[in-house]
Order: structure tokens, then sequence, then C-alpha cells
């Protein structure tokens, strides 16, 4: 961490359409360990917002307990937030979504939060889709505890003292393609120029996109040994695909070859035109997908980019009817029955 | 995560090669305001001195480049501020000069910390011409190394134009008295009253190198019709003049012809003599001006009217006395700041009661005999080498405005080092042409975790304004000082401004995991990993637009895990070092460059033969 606060210097800076800079959407001063990839994530996060010129009041960030999870303070002051108890940030991330359809949200958790003690959280906010960018920074450690080896750590794993893990891993990317979810995406903290794009198109996507992002613990899981470490990470990953994201108010105007490139349009009229680099791979087929990651996965690759873009499932607010209107603007007559209403409810049931 | 690009095709433009950071000039530029200034004085090493109240250490930091701390705090040219790197950032430098003259005001006595003259000579003789920043600066350099240095003045004061063109409400006396002591008290030989009649009768004297540093004394006059008439003066002979007590009243309405920083001075003299109505006349719009802004700025605070577009013509006289001039009205046709043409729009008498003449100096040696061996060029100047200042003649030097014409005091010192060293040289019987190198020592400021040896917080502050004598106080007496400086909380403030540029970022390559740490808390973008290439091709992929191509780029050798390349753009970097306090290996570090700008003295090479032949 740091304890020198990162000077405003706007002389010169870009503005987006709302005239705000890159640096209007950054948050407070980060206090994780210096090199730590989830900084990268949230400066990734900052700049896909100031490019996207998304109005800081209309984002929601929430988040449950870890490294991870302290990032949300990070990006977006300007935001709304939530930090929600240990593997909890989906059921508040539910509840929220139900209250209020406008905003965007952003989840930001780990994998400890998401796959240890949040794991029936998670799956079950992939089955009900609910409408938010779901980002897992992935580490493979318990940072906060001191490097224990988490869920996500692959077998044959060194920890930073030596032990070898023996368990299982759980690949989040699998979960959710086995749940149905429709935006399911791999990437690198290390690697912006595919990040920024699937952090766009994850904002523009109706319905659950999970981005699971490799970001290696440079204090715990930085070494020899590691399967998460920044150098074992840029060797061993596998991109068969790019994403560019195209906002809808702008043309494609790149000349993409037939055949080599599938355009997705997002539910707000922006695109998504992936570009195969293996071109074998059909990032639309949920059971090719599916496929591939575990061939590689047994090679020891990552897969990464955006893996499998689904066709429309209906989201949460179409299976449950939600009110466009936010709930806090809904008189509250109308909101509350009061002891009458309540009183013929429950008739109903006698 | 190589992107797959095609190999570059054979001919093209070579891939940009790693920084050399040992080469002395690559971190020399780094600090603008040290690279602007003539004679190199480092400067932020002295305000971090100054902010640490160590006013003593920051006076001698600033002497050993500069020589004239107090003087050049408040009367230099401040080529240094234009360059300030804070002047990037926000709209106004730090006050740099102004800082200076803190360091020369608080500071306590320096005497005995002062080199003195060695207790024996080295048998070598110097003659130093005129007692100018030059000549004071040339004995300094010379006098501690055992040179017996004599300096012939012809006036009954040492200082040259710094006493007689400078005025004292400007400028005070003590201030010169005291500073030209210092270098006079090294066992200089200074003569004053004695002008140099002739350089053969010089040379016939013996002694081992002559060094000229005259000054460029003759002001232009502007011959127009009715010229002859009376109270039509040149202005820096008028200064001098007055500098010496010879001229003590002025009429009541008083033109200066010239918009220099000499007009500057005359206006504001006038002024103080009693004129009422003092008019600046400007052939040329504004923009064009010549006179610094700061000059132009306290001249208009004290009421004098700066008149643009006015071309003298003719000098008026009624009954035998000068009455006015005659002024075409010019107006320019522009594009930006760029004169397209003119026209004569109309004439315009203005009455005067004096009219002094600033148009500019010239350089006059008339008591250089043409046939010893000194070549002048048809102009009237001498030729000089620019490098080791020889003339034609071999152990006779110019430096100063006698050199290449007139600049000003901070050239006239710079010149003054590069001269003793070539004089130097020249009694060592060393070739002329070989310098010393200049070096560059590099020290890291990390302490420990978080822990660094100098403030590196960037501080919001604006710039300081200096206090001024109140306009009804000042002109009550010819040499009341109008600026009073900083005083220390003032001075407190304003270095906090600085971004102390001398603090490098140094960066290992080898060290580097590619966390993307530094490149996304930097707060101004000017770090870059990305694919090496050509220059021009990699200044497209920075991370921050590349806006000033004169500054330079610092590329590092190929990182460990993709092959890619660090840049960073030294243009947009404020020295918070944030890049180093984040970096979780240490592979960028924050070190203070000591640029070694060598003097005579640190002239290793030279041994003088023989040289204790005269004890």
């Amino acid at each position: 961490m740091t304890f020198i606060a990162k000077p405003k210097i706007h002389r010169g800076a870009v503005r987006n359409e709302l005239g705000l800079t890159r640096r209007d959407y950054e948050g407070g001063m980060s206090t994780l360990c210096a090199g730590c990839g989830h900084d990268s994530v949230t400066a990734a996060i900052v700049q896909a917002c100031f490019e996207l010129a998304l109005p800081p009041h209309t984002v929601a960030k929430l988040s449950g307990i870890g490294c991870s999870s302290k990032t949300t303070a990070y990006f977006v002051s300007g935001a709304h937030g939530f930090n929600s108890v240990h593997g909890r940030m989906p059921a508040i991330a539910a509840g929220a979504i139900a209250a209020n359809r406008r905003l965007r949200y952003i989840g930001v958790s780990g994998d400890g939060d998401s796959l240890s003690i949040g794991l029936g959280q998670l799956g079950h906010a992939v089955r009900r889709n609910i409408d938010m960018l779901y980002m897992l920074e992935n580490n493979g450690v318990y940072g906060l505890t001191k490097g224990q080896f988490s869920a996500s750590a692959d077998v044959g794993s060194k920890s930073k003292k030596g032990e070898r893990n023996d368990h299982e891993p759980i690949d989040p990317v699998l979960l959710a393609l086995s749940l149905g979810a429709t935006f399911v995406a791999r990437s690198f903290s290390g690697d912006k120029e595919q990040l920024v794009p699937l952090i766009k198109a994850g904002l523009s996507h109706r319905g659950f996109a999970l981005i699971d992002v490799l970001s290696p613990c440079v204090t715990f899981n930085d070494h020899e040994g590691s399967t998460k470490s920044y150098a074992y990470v840029r060797e061993h990953l596998q991109i068969p695909v790019a994403a560019d994201y195209v906002e809808s108010r702008r043309e494609i105007t790149v000349d993409y070859g037939e055949g080599d490139s599938v355009s997705v349009e997002m539910h707000d009229g922006a695109h998504i035109v992936l570009r195969k680099i293996d071109k074998s791979y059909e990032p639309t087929n949920r059971a090719r997908a599916l496929a591939y990651v575990q061939e590689h996965a047994q090679r020891n690759e990552y897969v990464t980019g955006l893996i499998y873009v689904g066709t429309y499932r209906r989201d949460f607010h179409e299976r449950h009817n939600t009110p466009e209107e936010p709930l806090n603007s809904v008189p509250y007559g109308k909101l509350c029955p009061g002891s009458g209403g309540l009183s013929e409810v429950l008739a109903r049931y006698r | 995560m190589s992107h797959g690009e095609p190999p570059p095709a054979a001919g093209a433009p070579q891939p940009m090669s790693p920084t050399d950071t040992r080469d002395p000039d690559y971190f020399h530029q780094v600090v603008d305001c040290q690279w602007a200034c003539p004679a190199h004085t480092d400067v932020p090493e002295y305000i971090r001195l100054i902010a640490q109240g160590r006013y003593s250490d920051a006076y001698l930091v600033n002497r050993e480049s500069n020589v004239f701390p107090g003087i050049l705090g408040r009367v230099c040219d401040r080529p240094c501020e234009p360059a300030c790197r804070r002047g990037r950032v926000e709209d106004k430098p730090v006050a740099i000069c102004r800082l200076k003259r803190v360091a020369a005001d608080l500071r306590d006595d320096i005497t005995d910390r002062l080199p003195r003259p060695p207790a024996r000579k080295n048998g070598r003789r110097v003659a130093c011409i005129g007692a100018g920043p030059a000549s004071l600066t040339v004995a300094n350099d010379l006098a501690p190394l055992g040179y017996e240095v004599v300096v012939f003045e012809q006036y009954a004061q040492a200082g040259g134009l710094m006493r007689t063109n400078i005025p004292a409400f400007r400028l005070p006396a003590q201030v010169l008295d005291e500073e030209i002591g210092y270098v006079v008290d090294m066992g200089v030989d200074l003569r004053l009253g004695t002008p140099v009649e002739s350089m053969r009768g010089l040379l016939e004297q013996g002694f081992d190198a002559v060094f000229v540093g005259t000054g460029a004394p003759r002001g232009k006059d502007l011959l127009l019709p009715g010229r002859e008439a009376g109270r039509i003066h040149i202005g820096i002979q008028w200064l001098e003049s007055l500098a010496f007590g010879h001229v003590d009243k002025i009429g009541q309405r008083v033109l200066i012809i010239g918009v220099g920083n000499t007009a500057m001075d005359c206006c504001r003299s006038a002024l103080r003599l009693g004129a009422s109505e003092v008019r600046v006349m400007a052939r040329k719009p504004r923009q064009f001006f010549k006179a610094s802004a700061w000059e132009l700025e306290d001249a208009e605070e004290e009421s004098v009217h700066i008149m643009v577009n006015h071309a003298p013509k003719a000098f008026v006289s009624e009954g035998g006395r000068l009455a006015g001039m005659l002024f075409d009205r010019l107006e320019y046709e522009m594009d930006g700041d760029r004169i397209l043409g003119q026209r004569v729009a109309g004439e315009v008498f203005i009455p005067a009661d004096d009219v002094i003449l600033a148009i500019g100096q010239d350089n006059a040696f008339p008591w250089i005999e043409r046939d010893i061996g000194i070549e002048f060029a048809p102009s009237g100047m001498p030729a000089v080498d620019k490098v080791t200042h020889q003339s034609t003649r071999p152990g006779v030097f110019f430096g100063g405005d006698a050199a290449f014409g007139p600049k000003n005091i901070i050239w006239a010192v710079a010149h003054g080092h590069e001269a003793a060293i070539s004089i130097h040289r020249h009694c060592c019987g060393e070739p002329l042409a070989e310098r010393p190198p200049r070096g560059v020592n590099l020290q890291s400021r990390k302490m420990g975790m978080h822990e660094w040896s100098y403030k590196n917080d960037y501080n919001p502050v604006e710039r300081r304004l200096v206090p001024h004598v109140s306009l009804k106080e000042r002109f009550r007496k010819l040499d009341i000082e109008v600026e009073l400086g900083f005083d220390a909380e003032q001075a407190a403030a304003e270095v906090q401004r600085c971004l102390n540029c001398d603090i490098q970022t140094v960066f290992e390559a080898r060290l580097c995991i590619e966390c993307d740490a530094c490149i996304d808390i930097c707060p101004t973008d000017c770090l870059t990993i990305t694919r090496n290439g050509p220059e021009a091709e990699l200044s497209g992929r920075l991370k921050a637009p590349r806006r000033n191509p004169g500054q330079q780029l610092y590329v590092s050798g190929p990182l460990k895990q993709t092959g890619r390349v660090m840049v960073k753009d030294e243009d947009l970097c404020v020295h918070c070092g944030l890049c180093a306090e984040r970096c979780p290996t240490n592979a960028w570090d924050m070190q203070k460059s000591w640029i070694e700008i060598p003097h005579a003295e640190d002239d290793d090479r030279c041994r003088i033969p023989n040289a204790l032949r005269r004890a």
C-alpha cells in the first residue's frame, strides 16, 4: 500500500461526453499491497466507466469480504455502494436490483468470497440471472489471512512456504457455464487491452455477466510453483477470441473478415465483435465452450477472453415482473397496503 | 501475451534502444531548470535546502555555479522559470529566482566556508579586463588554484554593468559590495580606476593569460533629424551617470525610446528623479517587447505609460530647446504572432523635456590593436571560440557581453566558468578543446518501506506573490529597494511547489514483473508498457498522448516476462514518486541525480608545471 495520495493533476486530461476525466471515476486510496492485481482490475473498471461515460450516481457497487471486496472503495467514489458480510454479496445485490432496476450493478468478489463461503450465493445468482456484472478477482489464496490455499488453487500448486495443494479447484467459468449464464468471460489483471472491453460489454449485458479475472497476489502467490503468479499466468494464457466493444452510437468501421468474426448485439444497442484467433472456436456455443475450457485446463492452460455469450434468457426482472420505477419513488400507500390490505391478503389463506 | 506482430521490414526504422542513464545529459535534461540555466545551478537541491531552513547551505549550492546568488536572486533574467516543470502542470512556474534571493537574504555569515587564497601561489598571472560578472567569475575560479589574478576596472567601483546599469532600487549597492567582496577577498588584485588603454601594452606585461570581460558598453544612438538638440540621453550612459551620482534631476515629461529591460530601468529611474509623465515608446505590438514580463509589470504598476506601434521620426526643438518627438503611428497586419505587413496610419507629436534612448548596446574595442593577432569580424565582434572562449591569439580569452554581444549576467557567469577552465588548461599546456567531462551520480532516496528521504508529496499551493514597498513609499529616495523578497514563511510555502525534478525515477528492467501497479497509480499517465518500436511509431502508442517531442522518452530494456518495454514520457512526469512507492519489486526507485558540472578546480588532468616556482 502507499501513504501518498495520488495528486489530482487535470491539465491536458481527456474528457468524456459528460465532461468528466478518467480521474473523476477513481475512488479512495488503495490500501492493498503494492503490485496487487486487484489494483489493476480497479484501474480497468475506472477506465471502462470513463469510456462509457456512466454518470457516477447511476452505478451501484457491491462486495463481500476479502482483499477483492475492499476494492469497491477504490473506484467511482460518486457511486452507490454496499459492503456486505462474507459471501453474501449476491443476496444483497438481488435485493437492490429488485428494488431499483435503473442502476448499473457492479459486484466485486474474490475466490474466497465467491467459491468458498459464498459458493451457494454465487450459484443462485447465476441461476436467477440477476442483472449485474460480477467481477471475480481470482488469485488462488486467502491473502487477508496470510496465504492459505483457496478453493480455486490448482492441484499441485505450491504455497509460498512450499506446501502442495491436493484439492480439486473450482473453476467459476465452468460453474457459470453449467448453470446457464449468458455472459461468461475470463481475463487477466495484467492485460487491460482485453479486460476493459470485457467490462464494458459486461455492463451492457442484460442478465448476469461473470468475468473471472486472474489477479495475482503479489505477496502470497507470486512465487515459483504457483499457478496464479504473473509469470505463470502469462506463460499459460490461451486466447481463442478477442472481443471489441462497439458502442451503440458508433458505427462498426473495422472490416472484419467473413467467418472470422461474430457480432453480438447487446440489449442497449451496443455490439461486441468477437474476432476469432482460434478459427475452430465458437463463442456462442455453450457445449463447445465448456469442452474447450476443460480441454485446455487439462493442459494447464487458462482460456481467456469472452468465452461464451449466449442468446437472451429471461432475466430476473422479467421473471418476477419487477416495477420499472425504483421502489423509493413508488408512493408509500402503494408500496405498503396498510393493515387493511394485510387483512385482505391473510383472508385469502383462511 | 504476444499479439502476433509482424517482424519489421528490412531497412525500416529501428526500435528504440534502452536509455543510457549514465549519460550525464540524460537526467540533466529532466531537471528542466538546471538544464535551462547557462551556469547549470542545481535549483531543486537548493530549494530543498531552503525548505529545510538551511539557507547558508542553499546559498553555497547556488554560489558554486552562479557565484552571485544575492545579485542574481534580484535581477537574473531567469531562463529557468519558463522551463520549470511546474509551469507545465499549472500556469505559473516555481518562483525560482526569488527563492535564490531568500537563500541570500536569510543566510548566516558564510565567509569562513569560502575558498581562501592558497598560502603559495602557482606562479601564473592572469589579467582580467573589466570588473563585471564574467571577469569576477574567472577570478573566483582561478584565485583559489593559486593564480595571481589582476582585475583592471576603469571606474572607481567594481561590478561592471551590474553596478552601472541596474538601478539601486532593484539591486542595492551593499548586496553588490558583499558578493564582489567574497571574490576579491580570495586574494584577487583589483585595480580600480585603471582603464586598460592598450592591449598591446598589457600583453607586454607578461601575463600568462588575458581575459576580456568588458561588456557591451556602447549604447546605440538614434540618428534622426533634430538629433543635435540637447537633453537627449543614451540609456546605459545615463544610468551610469545616475549610478555614480552625476545626474540628479530630469524634466517633468520624459520619453523612453525602446522597450527592453534597459528601457524599464530608465523609465523607473526617471520617475524617481521627479518626472511626472513618463512614456515608453514601442515600435511594435506588445508581444514583441524585449523586456521581461515582470519588469514591464513593475513599470506599469508605477504608472509608466507604454505606447505601442509608434516609430520615432524626428526630434523637435523650439527656440533651441527640445520640445518633443515626432512619431509615425503604425498599423500592423498580423497573423497570430507574425507580422505580415505594416503601414503608416498617421503622424503624432509627443511633447517631452527629456528623451532617453534605450534601443540596444554595441561592443566597442578601440583599445585592442588590430595587429596583435586578435581577429575581429567586420561587425566589430572578436572571433571567439564558442566552447573555449579563446580568441585567435592563444592566451587571450573573451567572455560575457564582450564575447558574443549583449546577453545577461547569468550568461556572463557561465562564460567566466568556461573561460577559467580554458585558462587553467592553457597554463598547464593541455589542449583547450578537450573539456573536463561532465558526470552524473545517482543515489537512492529510499529509506525503507514507504519512507523516502525527501518530501515527495505533490503540493497544490499556487505561486506566492513577492511583496513590494508601497507605491507611496518607494519614490521617497532613489535607492529604496522595491521588492522586499519572501520572508521565511512565504518561502516555506513556495518551496513546496518545486516538483523535485532532480529526484529521478530510475527503472531496473530485470526486476519488473509487469504487474502494472506503476501504470495504474501514475497521476499523469506518463508510463506505458508496450512492445518496442521506432520512436515515431512508439510515440503514438503511449497511454497519454505525447505533447512535447522536445522532451525525452525513457525506454527500458526488454522486460523479462513479455519482452515488452517500459516507456516513460519525461515531459509529463511530476516526480511524485508513486511509481516507486507502488512498485512491489523495487524495479522503480527514486534516486537523486547529482549532475557534475566541472569547473576549473575539477579539472583533474591539469597540473601547473613547476607549480611552486614562486612561493
